[in-house]
């Protein structure tokens, strides 16, 4: 028996609001409350209700045999309990099947991997946390923030106890592997590490509904004819894409909700895979070898290294601007700075800054909110600078109090 | 190909137009193109054209050779002296401060039939009247396969050169009068518009912007109407190293027309948004126009003065030292039908800012783009680029590698597309 594992990941970010230089000092609040809205109820509406329904119909038609795995931001999970709470409650519907395995990543889903492990550990327990609380399950698999993998950041989720990493394979990663097996961190043999079959998996994320694709149209039967052609010893399958691919990227009338209610039983009757989990994944697989990364991974093309997010200098310097709050934020308690600190490290608002445009899919840029990188740039700054200016205000704050304190403390003395 | 302006003599985006596109078309193999122009009306004209005395030689006729391009491109001349973009009404009152100088008249007369008049009068209509008349007596003489008019001062010419010859008429619209008045469109200029464009076996707008507008506000049908963008000549004079700046302060410009077209006045308020939180900065409006005195009295009531100044009209190499003085270019435009000059800042290495309701915004992608009624962004913007050098640096890099890009002669590609089309359709009409 060989195995497939179907990864969906489900993201919202908290988009920002539109925030004026001369805001700066002035505003506290960073969201665009209206878009956030709209998109999280879009989705809603276009994929996550209507897909939901249907994989809980394919796990009831397939008794337990279908199996699928979620991975879904926090800033999403906020956003259901404001906008759309029957999506988390169709979620966990999903998840009282028994087939279904949540698995976890940075809370935000931000870049922390790369350059604040304190926060990188603090976002990731916050995760699980959630997926605990909700779906009554504490996840042992990781994916982190666009499969960033290096054998550092393994070794940090080995350390927090998890069992196995889901990683991008990309070609520096890969090398002259195949992705189609397991295999181990570098540091902690512990860490099972997964790897995704960028091939199959962006044949359904982006190149579906494409005519010119030599693929296309591509149905359940033909997928499966492609299955198996893989070699006979490559066992594991990781599929791995935006659950937003079904309803929103790929539109219905592409046919991707027929392929996906087709795929489990033509899998079954013309293959000898099945659908598991990974954390079921790495219970009944030994990893075949070490897999060494000794810098960070990278997400979707195979062209640069974090370049969709940290590939220009917008972006880095936003990163890094925002990267230099991070000590100061560690010993600070304050609920509101604290949440919003999280919420100015989500992925996408470097995505937003990316004059990348190799990308072939670009309905991913469709998603923008912004004009132009050099837009997005200044608005993002514009926050970060207001943010900024808050925290300073209430450290002062604080060690006004603070001596305040010892004043009285010396007076009584 | 009939015209208003020809370089080195030009006063807007037109004549620069006209003049990259001819030199775009110098290059296709297959393309002759013989520009004709009235009179035009600056000072260099003079050592690089002969001018012969209008009563014995109506038509002055001489070759203009390109430096390293293959084929010679002929200018063939008509007398006159025009403001192109303006309103008839407008006229006397714009000659005033426009670069333009009034040349002596010269009295023509052509094979005995046409006669000019000496005198540039008032009355624009009855000037384009008889360059069409001079039009249709050069479509006498000349062998030619189309005919290409730009803008609407010409059309008049290349409907007559279609009458008398038959070939397929093209016109080029630079802009409409709606974006030239602002909403109050002249009856007279919108009537030799439609007209022009009735008379078009193919229209080339400059962008979909102007392409919607001539489709809507015109109701030509949508197929006729193609859209050819402009692009920019390559800067191949040597910048002599940044232009040193007397003040260590950050200059934020407008440079072009100071008319309700260009939106002068979003510019004025955003500066003063700007000014109030930050000082290290200075706003420069170059350029001249009905709105100038205007302009001048806001700055004064926001008591931006300090901060603002006028230059009066740029020409050559003041422009350019003016970009290389800039941190920030902003085209604010209410309604621009293309827009060349921030293609020009950004080959200066000058961060632009340009409104939504350009054409230009269109196609470039290294610009911040905003409405122009949104004076906040357009501050919010100015803020962003002088606050951030990395923002600053990058706009400038990248911006002048995408300008690079856009050439001539692939907008003559594209011209000489709508003309093999246009002969085709005039062709399978005629048998």
């Amino acid at each position: 028996m060989k195995s497939i594992n179907l990864f969906f990941q489900v993201h919202q970010p908290i988009r920002l609001t539109r925030f004026r230089f001369f805001d700066i000092g002035n505003s506290e609040y960073f969201y665009d409350d209206y878009q956030n809205e709209y998109f999280t109820r879009q989705a809603t509406e276009s994929c996550y209700l209507p897909a939901n329904k249907l994989l809980l119909d394919l796990i009831s038609r397939h008794q337990g045999k279908f199996k699928v795995t979620f991975s879904i931001s926090g800033t999403a999970i906020d956003q259901f309990k404001i906008y759309a709470p029957e999506v988390l409650e169709s979620f966990r519907e999903l998840a009282a099947t028994g087939c279904v395995e949540f698995v976890a990543e940075t809370y935000s889903r931000s870049l922390a991997s790369l350059n604040d492990k304190t926060e990188f550990r603090k976002q990731l327990e916050q995760h699980a946390n959630a997926m605990a609380a909700i779906f009554g399950v504490r996840p042992t698999v990781f994916a982190n923030t666009g499969l960033i993998y290096s054998d550092e950041i393994g070794a940090m989720v080995a350390e927090m106890g998890y069992k196995a990493i889901l990683a991008q394979g990309s070609p520096h990663i890969l090398e002259w592997r195949s992705p189609n097996y397991l295999y181990r961190n570098a540091l902690q043999p512990s860490l099972s590490v997964l790897l995704k079959n960028s091939q199959l998996s962006d044949d359904l994320a982006f190149r579906f509904s494409d005519p010119n694709w030599s693929g296309w149209p591509l149905d359940a039967k033909k997928f499966v004819s492609w299955l198996n052609k893989i070699p006979e010893q490559e066992k594991i399958i990781n599929l791995f894409m935006d659950y937003e691919t079904f309803g929103e990227r790929q539109k219905p009338e592409a046919g991707i909700f027929d392929f996906l209610s087709a795929l489990p039983s033509a899998v079954f009757k013309k293959s000898s895979f099945k659908f598991s989990t990974p954390a079921e994944t790495v219970e009944q697989y030994q990893p075949v070898d070490v897999l060494r990364a000794s810098h960070p991974g990278y997400n979707g093309k195979e062209t640069a290294q974090l370049s969709d997010w940290l590939g220009n200098d917008l972006q880095r310097e936003a990163f890094e601007n925002l990267s230099k709050l991070s000590h100061q934020m560690h010993n600070c308690d304050h609920a509101s700075l604290l949440k919003d600190w999280q919420y100015l490290q989500t992925k996408d608002h470097f995505f937003y800054m990316s004059t990348n445009h190799v990308h072939d899919d670009h309905s991913l840029v469709a998603f923008n909110p912004y004009d132009s990188p050099y837009d997005a740039f200044i608005n993002y700054m514009n926050v970060l600078n207001d943010f900024t200016i808050r925290l300073e205000r209430f450290a002062e704050k604080e060690q006004h109090q603070m001596i305040q304190y010892k004043k009285k403390i010396l007076a009584f003395a | 190909m009939f015209g208003w302006e020809f370089p080195p003599n030009i006063s807007g985006g037109l004549g620069t137009a006209c003049y990259g596109l001819t030199r775009g078309l110098s290059k296709l193999s297959d393309v002759d193109v013989t520009f004709v122009v009235p009179k035009a009306f600056g000072d260099e004209d003079q050592s690089t054209m002969t001018l012969i005395g209008a009563s014995d030689v109506p038509i002055i006729n001489r070759k203009l050779k390109f430096r390293d391009f293959t084929r010679a491109l002929e200018c063939v001349e008509v007398s006159s002296s025009l403001v192109p973009y303006v309103d008839p009404e407008d006229y006397a009152r714009q000659r005033s401060y426009t670069v333009a100088e009034t040349k002596s008249w010269i009295e023509t007369d052509s094979q005995g039939k046409v006669k000019f008049t000496g005198k540039y009068g008032p009355d624009l209509l009855a000037e384009i009247a008889r360059y069409a008349l001079v039009a249709n007596v050069i479509a006498q003489d000349r062998e030619f396969d189309l005919i290409h008019a730009h803008d609407w001062l010409a059309y008049p010419a290349g409907i007559a050169a279609k009458q008398i010859s038959g070939k397929p008429l093209v016109i080029h619209v630079h802009a409409t009068d709606f974006d030239r008045s602002g909403g109050r469109v002249n009856p007279d200029v919108f009537a030799i518009e439609k007209q022009g464009m009735e008379a078009a076996d193919k229209i080339i707008t400059v962008s979909n912007l102007t392409r919607q507008v001539v489709i809507d506000k015109y109701g030509v049908d949508p197929a006729k109407v193609v859209t050819v963008y402009n692009a920019v000549e390559p800067n191949l004079k040597r910048q002599t190293g940044p232009f040193k700046k007397g003040i260590n302060e950050k200059v934020v410009t407008f440079l072009g027309r100071i008319t309700t077209q260009k939106g002068p006045e979003y510019f004025v308020e955003a500066a003063s948004r700007v000014l109030k939180d930050f000082d290290n900065v200075r706003f420069v409006m170059a350029g001249s126009g009905d709105m100038m005195n205007r302009m001048v009295r806001r700055v004064a009531e926001l008591k931006l003065s300090g901060k603002f100044h006028f230059t009066g009209f740029l020409k050559g190499d003041d422009v350019l030292q003016m970009l290389q003085m800039s941190d920030v270019y902003i085209m604010p435009s209410v309604s621009e039908p293309f827009g060349i000059s921030p293609l020009e800042a950004m080959q200066a290495r000058v961060p632009v800012i340009i409104s939504r309701q350009s054409g230009v915004a269109e196609i470039l992608t290294n610009a911040i783009k905003v409405d122009y009624w949104d004076v906040d962004a357009m501050a919010d913007a100015i803020h962003g680029i002088l606050a951030h050098p990395k923002l600053s640096r990058m706009l400038a890099r990248q911006g002048r590698k995408e300008v690079h890009n856009l050439t001539w002669e692939d907008s003559a590609i594209g011209v000489r597309r709508v003309y093999q089309s246009a002969v085709q359709m005039n062709e399978s009409v005629l048998n």
